[in-house]
């Protein structure tokens, strides 16, 4: 089958992969670029497992043509942190128990990343049905709604101090 | 009637009231690395020379095989190999099947000369890629010809129906009827006997990763890696050895955390024979993970699929006398698990009531389904919410507040064995319901219901009281028969603690891989207790089957009970050692020395003091500043073994002891129902546990939150769906619907704490949290939001359908 070389600039790091054109994004980012942090969870489009952000709006990876993305602008989770130091969402998932198997959280967190990022003073309510696109099987959302809540609060203020947990 | 001779009880334990770690809810220590992505399930593991297998499915409910054409696939770009049934046959022997008279229904990785569900596997190929695999499975040409399908359980048991097992020459595996207790004389004494018929469909798990091995045979050696998600293996490794005809001591199975399970990956063989036998027919290492589509069609994890038709004798004050309990499950194509969803019902059967006999008929019921496997609550939920509904609906009758009818039979001295033999340890049933009244405000919403139904609208309020059984023991999945073929008593599970020479502590499992629950947490916060070290500073690792101790895994709420008691008992010899060592090394008499703040001190002289850090350099290091006796290092591991059960009487009157830790909730929803569209919408929901003494109660909370949404699902959505004729219509999460964050409500968890005086700190198991519960209460609260109109639901899930038609028969 014939092949394509798509650019992706993945978390500030740009690679040209080439791809037969029926290759999913998601089997892109993790078989040709190793960022196996991207999950697969029902492969059609319902469970949001598989959350990236393309150009800072979230997208699902399972249903994405690599090659419809050439050049765009992608952010995984392998982007959130910051060295040791965790993102103020990854920080609030962890101070919350905002995981229990951690298999959604990954597309959980990219989603969470897109609500706080594009509504700073978000409310309860509204992480409720903006995070209602991915499932979570283990914690019924309820602690995922507080840490996205705790992380919105901190990343307004302008904090980046953690809550003193080491990564 | 007879009795089982019962060895004593366990000695009581008394409780160390003051405890630093246990009882906090701290940061899990598995979290940063899955925050990160880098979990490492089994999709992210590569293996050098790695292949990948995918299955091609029977669209037939049922079907014989007449012909399989592979030639065209097998010559298919990247192919590598194409394995049909009949060479499957050659290669395995049949999965482990705990059902009755299983050779006359011989479950295989792949079906050989018939199908007997859609989804059933026909051949699998092995490519270079998932995609190249997926491709040649489109070029196999199968021939069927297809037979009747049976769907319905009771059509099923009927004459004529066709058979899916011809060889068992019936539809029905398996049936029995058992009296606990005088059930003759409790139905003629009743002054009200209330009837219903039940029926709960099924559902499933479905965690959102899917299953799957990586399996590595070595021809040189003939020995097998499996690398997978499936979990408990350590304790029936020989038999999946078996099925992939090897010696069990050439198979190493090595866990990997699973991206949830909710019993679904307990047994969990197929992918790993799949995988296996694979490997072993191209020579190099074969992936083979289930999408979802396999996942929903072909697992081993559907639920609990059962009609019920219950007796309840009551007396006119409300006592509950006794319950008599015919039910017919639909087990599907195979039986895997044997009829043991129902014996996990008998450990709890009357619920927190003092009732005196039980009946209890089951009969098995083969299907052209996908088989069932285990799914949180694994039967109890489904006796939870038959019993339930029986409680609410002897309530309505006898014209009695349901919150007083439960209290007036609420069982209140401990320990308590109930008619089934069980024992029941320890509860306070009041104290539970009081604060749940308190907590769900349930005065306040009557006041809001009696309000609103002056409005016209329908708000109800769905009281529960219901018990969360803990540690299965292994007789529940034989005593359903006079000659079990496997009459086994072993569940142990292992832990190894090893503290290095720098006094670093690393713990070993082995056979707990993660699965959303937390054993690394609930680990290190023992181990933290016990030494007196930060949790987090608590290594912890996973050991592969090979060289690995006597463990039965999670699965029945046991894991924390139980490696409690692994860990305590490896606690006190790697204590023992210190103790000695640091008595030699003060030159002091251990019977004069305490542990104190992580170290060894002569009682009162806090100067004469070795720290484990101390004691742990100088056993590695320092061989000849001890006796010739003492040997170097700090290691020890402990084989605990199941803390209280008994044997069966011979004649099945008395189950004896063998799910003793008991838990209890009450779960108090608010819902409101739309007449016109059927849904159901929450406007509060309140739940209060007792699973004994807490050790994480955040992690508990989430067991509960999370629980309670699958119950959710379970009570308003969540079906696998099938035609008539055998077709599976719910096969992707656009049908199959899973609940969502704006589905489930915002619960108010409360927790109490009535210990168990048989474990170590009191500790009871509350894995399948919430899902014991909701499916029952969210039932009790619609039908008490319909009860003036005279609908009541008696089916789940309550789907808008459903309860539309239920109205319309009421006239609505």
């Amino acid at each position: 089958m014939e092949r394509h070389d798509v650019t992706l600039t993945v978390n500030g790091r740009t690679s040209t992969v080439s791809v037969e054109p029926r290759k999913l994004l998601v089997d892109v980012l993790r078989e040709d670029l190793g960022l196996v942090g991207t999950h697969i969870g029902c492969e059609h489009g319902v469970c949001g497992t598989c959350t990236v952000l393309r150009d800072g709006e979230s997208i699902r990876s399972c249903t994405t043509f690599a090659v419809q993305v050439d050049g765009a602008e992608l952010r995984t989770v392998e982007g959130l942190a910051s060295g040791s130091e965790l993102h103020p969402l990854q920080d609030e998932f962890w101070d919350k128990q905002g995981l229990q198997c951690g298999f959604c959280t990954p597309g959980m967190l990219m989603r969470a990343c897109e609500i706080v990022e594009q509504k700073p003073d978000v409310t309860r309510e509204e992480v409720r049905e903006g995070i209602a696109s991915n499932l979570c099987r283990c914690t019924g959302y309820q602690f995922i709604t507080d840490a996205v809540c705790a992380a919105a609060a901190r990343m307004k203020a302008g904090s980046t101090e953690t809550t003193g947990a080491q990564a | 009637m007879t009795t089982v001779d019962r060895p004593d009880a366990p000695p009581v334990r008394t409780h160390k009231p003051d405890r630093t770690w246990v009882g906090k809810s701290i940061r899990r220590v598995e979290d940063p690395k899955f925050l990160r992505g880098r979990g490492g399930y089994i999709g992210d593991m590569t293996v050098t020379g790695m292949l990948y297998a995918a299955v091609l499915r029977s669209p037939h409910p049922h079907a014989r095989i007449t012909g399989i054409d592979t030639t065209e696939a097998s010559a298919a770009p990247g192919v590598h190999a194409v394995i049909t049934g009949a060479r499957a046959a050659e290669l395995c022997d049949p999965l482990p099947d705990f059902g009755p008279n299983p050779a006359a229904h011989t479950w295989r990785c792949l079906a050989v000369d018939k199908v007997r569900y859609v989804g059933e596997g026909v051949a699998v190929v092995v490519a270079e890629s998932r995609y190249l695999a997926e491709d040649a499975l489109a070029l196999i040409d199968v021939e069927y010809e297809p037979l009747p399908a049976v769907v319905d359980p009771e059509r099923a048991l009927a004459d004529g129906a066709p058979l899916v097992h011809d060889d068992l020459g019936s539809n029905c595996a398996y049936e029995r009827t058992f009296d606990f207790g005088d059930v003759e004389r409790d139905f003629a004494e009743a002054d009200v006997i209330v009837t219903d018929r039940l029926r709960w469909h099924r559902s499933g798990g479905q965690p959102l990763e899917t299953v799957g091995a990586i399996a590595d045979f070595d021809h040189a050696t003939g020995a097998l890696t499996v690398h997978t998600n499936s979990l408990s293996f350590t304790s029936y490794l020989f038999m999946v050895a078996g099925t992939m005809k090897i010696p069990a001591n050439k198979l190493d199975v090595r866990p990997l955390p699973a991206g949830g399970s909710f019993g679904s990956k307990l047994f969990a063989t197929k992918p790993a024979v799949i995988a296996g036998m694979c490997s072993r027919e191209v020579g190099r290492p074969v992936q083979y993970l289930e999408d979802r589509v396999d996942n929903m069609s072909n697992c081993d994890h559907h639920g609990s699929d059962r009609v019920y038709e219950v007796r309840l004798a009551m007396m006119r004050d409300g006592t509950i006398r006794g319950i008599d309990i015919d039910t017919v499950e639909d087990y599907g194509a195979y039986i895997q698990f044997g009829v043991g969803h129902h014996g996990n019902a008998l450990a709890q059967v009357v619920g927190p009531y003092a009732m005196t006999s039980v009946r209890y008929r089951v009969r098995a019921a083969l299907t052209n389904k996908n088989q069932q496997g285990a799914y949180r609550g694994f039967g109890s939920e489904v006796n939870n919410w038959m019993l339930e509904q029986m409680v609410d609906k002897a309530a309505r009758e006898l014209a009695l507040d349901p919150v007083e009818l439960r209290r007036r039979n609420f069982i209140r001295e401990f320990p308590h064995f109930i008619p089934t033999g069980n024992v029941y340890d320890s509860g306070d049933y009041d104290a539970v319901l009081d604060k749940a009244l308190e907590l769900s405000e349930y005065r306040h919403w009557r006041d809001v219901q009696a309000k609103a139904r002056e409005e016209g609208r329908c708000i109800g309020i769905g009281l529960i009281t219901a018990q969360e059984r803990s540690v299965f023991s292994a007789t529940e999945f034989w005593f359903w028969f006079d000659e079990p073929g496997a009459p086994v008593t072993s569940m142990p599970e292992s832990v190894t603690l090893k503290v290095d020479a720098t006094g670093g502590i690393t713990a070993t499992l082995y056979s707990c891989a993660f699965w959303g629950n937390s054993p690394e947490t609930m680990v290190a916060q023992l181990v933290a207790e016990e030494f007196d070290c930060d949790p987090h500073d608590v290594s912890i690792v996973y050991q592969g089957s090979k060289n690995g101790l006597p463990a039965t895994g999670p699965g029945g709420s046991r894991t924390t009970v139980m490696l409690a008691g692994a860990v305590e008992g490896a606690t006190a010899k790697i204590k023992a050692k210190a103790l000695r060592a640091a008595a030699h090394l003060l030159e002091a008499n251990p019977d004069d020395m305490e542990w104190v703040d992580g170290g060894y001190q002569v009682r009162g002289v806090p100067e004469q003091r070795k720290s484990l850090a101390d004691i742990a350099v100088m056993l590695h290091l320092f061989k000849h500043s001890f006796p010739e006796d003492m040997e170097s290092g700090l290691e020890d591991s402990k084989v605990f073994d199941h803390p209280y059960t008994t044997m069966p009487s011979a004649d099945r009157t008395d189950l004896g002891v063998f799910y003793p830790f008991m838990g209890h909730a009450c779960h108090v929803p608010v819902v409101e129902v739309d007449l016109e569209t059927g849904s159901v919408s929450f406007l509060a929901y309140a739940a209060v546990h007792d699973c004994g003494t807490l050790v994480n109660p955040r992690s508990l909370a989430g067991h509960i939150v999370g629980g309670t949404a699958q119950g959710i699902g379970t009570a308003l959505y969540e079906e696998f769906v099938y035609d008539d004729d055998g077709q599976l219509l719910t096969s992707s999460f656009l049908d199959y619907l899973v609940p969502s964050a704006m589905e489930v409500p915002e619960l108010r968890i409360g927790h109490h704490e009535t210990p168990s005086p048989y474990t170590l700190h009191g500790i009871k198991g509350g894995g399948e949290g919430g899902r014991m519960m909701a499916p029952a209460a969210i039932n009790v609260a619609v039908n008490d939001a319909l009860a003036h109109l005279g609908v009541r639901v008696t089916e789940l899930p309550i789907t808008p359908d459903r309860l539309r038609a239920a109205i319309r028969a009421a006239g609505g």
